[in-house]
């Protein structure tokens, strides 16, 4: 039995067996997981420990280790907004700040429906286009405040869209 | 490897190229601190308190990282280090709570020593102090986050010292706390602890973060005096610290450690050395003597009135019915000194060979195949140098933690091998070099198999040079006699025997047997006995079941019981005893002294002076440590007993002979300072020891005399050290009697009667059943 879809669990199965030592597959498997479950559960956890062969408690040391494992599951869209200096320096807190408003949370918050999560995050590298935000594996960048309903709406659009029929 | 030369503070100093540079500085007197460099664990380099300054390298480095090489030159303190340590400790302040005037380790805390010695006394830190709460773990250990420095001594402790791994550090920086493996929540750090309990990783923390149940907040470290002693418990023998402190009617034990890591097991003890001390204190205990009184009742009574009516009833019977119609059954935990005035007393008082014990290892046996082969017994230290090892048999991890410990290490430290033969699954497999499962009946043929049967297992260990052949009580008779007489035919043999009870060795090597004398003398052939034994019959007694047979018959007019539960042990009838006298000392009301006429309460091994032998014949002191109003120590029970009966003492204990027989009351004092000062008076005066007749070292004057392979080095004897005894000087003549072996089989949590009166040990029972069971639900 497996927590992980049958695509999943053959990357992991995998995985384990890339490395000499069967542990260094262990951060991945880790981020594969959440990407899929959502969050570290105590159930990915244990499958996790058990795939490796090592305790449960090896693998809370590493994952706890890691800001970017979380431990509660996150909203479908968790949006990640930079304030190291280079955004920092071009608006990156006007932009906390308004999806802060937009959304009604703050730090790690989860709004009611699930949807969305926001967090102020370290430096996601992109400098260059500062200030910029990261939606699950998509970037935005050049930001001004008035965007950011733009973007929330096309979030929202998207999971409508995305929804299965009733 | 090669010594090389090398200068520390303008001192030079040698020492084999690679050692550690704190090592090797430790060793020439010159301290450098630490805080996560523990001896024999895995380097961590984390608390960066032992730089030092090496001579053309840009940057401090750490001594306990470093290794040593020819010409280096190292500098351990200067103002620049001083400096470097200060910064250090403030950081550890940092989120320090500072609570010392409350903390269990205030006055032994390492960190407090070093804050002293660095005067980090001032913090540049104006940030507010992270707390966070107290956890409790387990009913043994509990955590204080904030106090803890992260120097991950614990956690290495767990896992490579114990192999336990249940501790591992999360979280990260200023957030990091040490986590337990069980109780784990989603988002929450664990909060249990699913562990052997054995309390190590409280020993080993440097500061106040890790407390045990049993000792937090309880009392603070200067205010007790510390014994160092034997361990009541298992066969291993571990020396333990008592610490003692006085109470109204005694003195009371409050801790128990080893970190002075002085004697037979360094700094180890198990959860039942190191938590299992509590039923000296036990509600239940028995302080005053008890005699059943016409209303067929046990009723209190004076220690006078007591030993007068068991005195007259053993005379009566030795009179009317002769010897042979008393019994008389010792312990497996009373001191070498109390089993041999024992069956001294039965045999010379009593006229009777009727002594027997609770028998959990064929050790009459083991030493008759050992007799006349001297040097070929195995001291418990030995288990952690040997380069190879052959386990047959037995469980170490659960029945002999020491023995699992020193192996551990040994196979860590030293690479050694370790070859296990076993009919179950064991532990200690994790670290073994090849393993030979084997079926239940599968003990007797080991040695034929391994010599015949060309198996990798076989070859192997037949390839080994030297071997140490450890075996449990799988074997008995004949079957320890086959497997001896196989290991002997190689050059470089030792052998280990596991039995079950701190002083079960010692109990057989001392006679309580039917048929052998001290040192496994056969009766029938008494030699030196038979000049200070008067009175000695040359015919076998009769074994404890057939001391039992015969009180069913009417025939067993008395019974004396000096620390045993047979009743229990035996499931014996409880009419059986209906026509016999039975006289019990014991330290509870045990299932046998409650059918006893007259009890007597005695003193717990932690309160009485004298030696114990542990299964591998190491022989150790034991100290008196706690104290309780109204008990009595049974080697004194036995004198005023004989005294009672009007027997010569002088010939039971052969005290003030050479000089003054004055008795200075020496063994009595609560404190170890008292009978240590007394000790010093003694030597300043050119005066011996044993001036009472309770004096139980002059009993050990005629041990060492009397017995087989107990002529016993004092100076190290004295000196707190283990010393070894040797089986091969038994005489050959030795026969081992009928098979009545039945292994205790106690565990981490269990030691047979005396462990039903520790409520630590039932509540870590509980808990890890608990936890097992918690376990396998998930």
């Amino acid at each position: 039995m497996t927590l992980f879809s049958p695509r999943l669990a053959a990357r992991l199965d995998a995985l384990v067996e890339k490395y000499p030592l069967r542990r260094s597959a262990l951060v991945p498997m880790l981020l594969y997981a959440q990407d899929e479950i959502g969050y570290i559960s105590d159930a990915v956890v244990a499958e996790v420990a058990q795939r490796i062969g090592i305790t449960e408690l090896d693998v809370r040391n590493v994952a706890t280790y890691y800001s970017m494992l979380r431990f509660k599951p996150a909203g479908k869209y968790n949006v990640q907004v930079c304030t190291n200096i280079s955004c920092m320096l071009r608006g990156g807190y006007e932009i906390y700040e308004r999806f802060k408003e937009e959304l009604g949370i703050g730090h790690k918050g989860v709004t009611p429906d699930g949807l969305f999560s926001l967090e102020e995050v370290e430096c996601i590298g992109v400098c260059c286009w500062a200030p910029a935000i990261q939606v699950n594996y998509d970037f935005h960048d050049e930001l001004k405040p008035d965007l950011v309903p733009g973007i929330i709406d096309g979030y929202r659009g998207k999971a409508v869209a995305e929804a299965p029929h009733a | 490897m090669a010594d090389v030369t090398f200068i520390v503070d303008g001192k030079k100093l040698t020492a084999p190229a690679g050692t550690l540079l704190i090592d090797a500085c430790r060793k020439a007197g010159i301290e450098i601190p630490a805080f996560c460099y523990y001896p024999g664990l895995s380097l961590q380099a984390a608390c960066r308190m032992c730089v030092v300054r090496q001579e053309k390298v840009g940057k401090l480095q750490t001594a306990c990282t470093t290794t040593v090489a020819e010409g280096q030159v190292f500098i351990t303190e200067s103002a620049e280090i001083a400096q470097a340590r200060k910064a250090t400790i403030e950081l550890l302040l940092g989120n320090h709570p500072l609570d010392c005037p409350v903390c269990d380790a205030g006055g032994e805390c390492e960190l407090q020593d070093m804050t002293f010695k660095y005067g980090a006394g001032e913090s540049l830190y104006t940030e507010a102090k992270q707390h966070r709460e107290e956890q409790q773990w387990s009913p043994a250990v509990y955590y204080d986050r904030p106090r803890c420095i992260l120097c991950y001594r614990c956690t290495r402790m767990c896992g490579e010292g114990m192999d336990v791994w249940a501790l591992g550090v999360q979280n990260r920086g200023v957030r990091s706390v040490i986590a337990p493996n069980g109780g784990g929540q989603a988002g929450q750090s664990n909060s249990e602890l699913d562990c052997e309990q054995c309390g190590m990783c409280i020993d080993v923390c440097p500061v106040g973060a890790l407390t045990s149940g049993s000792y937090r907040y309880k009392t603070r470290p200067w205010e007790m005096n510390h014994v160092s002693t034997v361990c009541t418990h298992c066969a291993d023998g571990c020396k333990v610290t008592l610490g003692v402190r006085q109470v109204n009617d005694g003195s009371e034990i409050v801790r128990a450690d080893n970190r002075d890591k002085s004697g037979i097991n360094g700094d180890f003890l198990c959860a039942k050395g190191r938590f299992g001390f509590d039923f000296v204190d036990s509600p239940e205990r028995l302080t005053k003597p008890l005699v059943r009184n016409e209303a067929g009742d046990l009723e209190p009574a004076t220690w006078e009135h007591a030993l007068r009516v068991a005195a007259t009833k053993l005379k009566e019977v030795r009179e009317n019915k002769g010897g042979a119609a008393i019994g008389v059954i010792g312990s497996n935990q009373t001191t070498n000194e109390e089993n041999y005035l024992l069956q001294k007393f039965a045999r010379t008082v009593l006229n009777t060979n009727n002594i027997d014990h609770e028998r959990t290892a064929d050790y009459a046996a083991f030493a008759s195949a050992l007799a006349g082969h001297p040097g070929k017994a195995a001291s418990l230290r030995e288990a952690a140098t040997a380069p190879a090892i052959l386990l047959i048999g037995g469980n170490p991890t659960e029945e002999h933690p020491l023995l699992a410990w020193n192996l551990r290490t040994n196979v860590r430290l030293n690479r050694a091998r370790l070859y296990i033969a076993n009919s179950g699954e064991i532990k200690l497999e994790r670290q073994a070099t090849a393993v030979q499962h084997l079926s239940d009946d599968g003990y007797p043929a080991l040695g034929a198999y391994l010599d015949l049967s060309n198996s990798a297992f076989s070859k192997a260990v037949l390839a080994e040079a030297s071997l140490l052949v450890i075996f449990g009580q799988e074997y008995r008779g004949a079957q320890v006699a086959s497997l001896v007489e196989w290991g002997l035919k190689r050059a470089s043999v030792r052998f280990a025997y596991l039995g079950d009870y701190a002083n079960s060795r010692g109990a057989a090597d001392m006679g309580l047997l039917p048929n052998l004398l001290p040192g496994y003398v056969p009766v029938a052939e008494p030699g030196a006995f038979d000049a200070e034994y008067v009175g000695l019959s040359a015919t076998a007694g009769k074994t404890q079941p057939e001391m039992f047979d015969a009180a069913a018959k009417g025939e067993l007019g008395a019974l004396l019981v000096m620390g045993a539960n047979p009743v229990a042990k035996l499931g014996i009838d409880l009419i059986a005893l209906n026509n016999t006298f039975v006289i019990v000392q014991d330290i509870f009301l045990t299932e046998t002294a409650a059918l006893a006429d007259v009890v007597l309460p005695a003193a717990s091994l932690y309160e009485k002076t004298g030696t114990v032998t542990n299964t591998y014949g190491d022989v150790q002191l034991t100290r008196k440590a706690a104290d309780r109003a109204g008990v009595k120590p049974d080697f004194e029970i036995l004198v005023r007993l004989a005294e009672a009966m009007d027997a010569d003492v002088k010939r039971l204990v052969p005290f003030g002979k050479a000089c003054t027989t004055a008795d200075l009351g020496q063994s009595r004092g609560a404190n170890s300072g008292e009978a240590d000062r007394h000790s010093v008076w003694l030597a300043a005066n050119s005066l011996e020891w044993k001036m009472s007749p309770f004096d139980p070292l002059a009993v050990l004057d005629e041990i060492e005399r009397l017995v087989p392979g107990y002529a016993l080095d004092r100076t190290n004897l004295f000196g707190g050290n283990d010393v070894a005894t040797e089986p091969g000087f038994v005489p050959v003549s030795a026969l081992a009697g009928p098979d009545l072996v039945v292994p205790a089989h106690d565990g981490l949590f269990t030691s047979g009667t005396l462990g039903r009166y520790s409520p630590a040990l039932k509540a870590l029972a509980q808990y890890q059943a608990a936890e097992v069971v918690e376990t396998a639900v998930e």
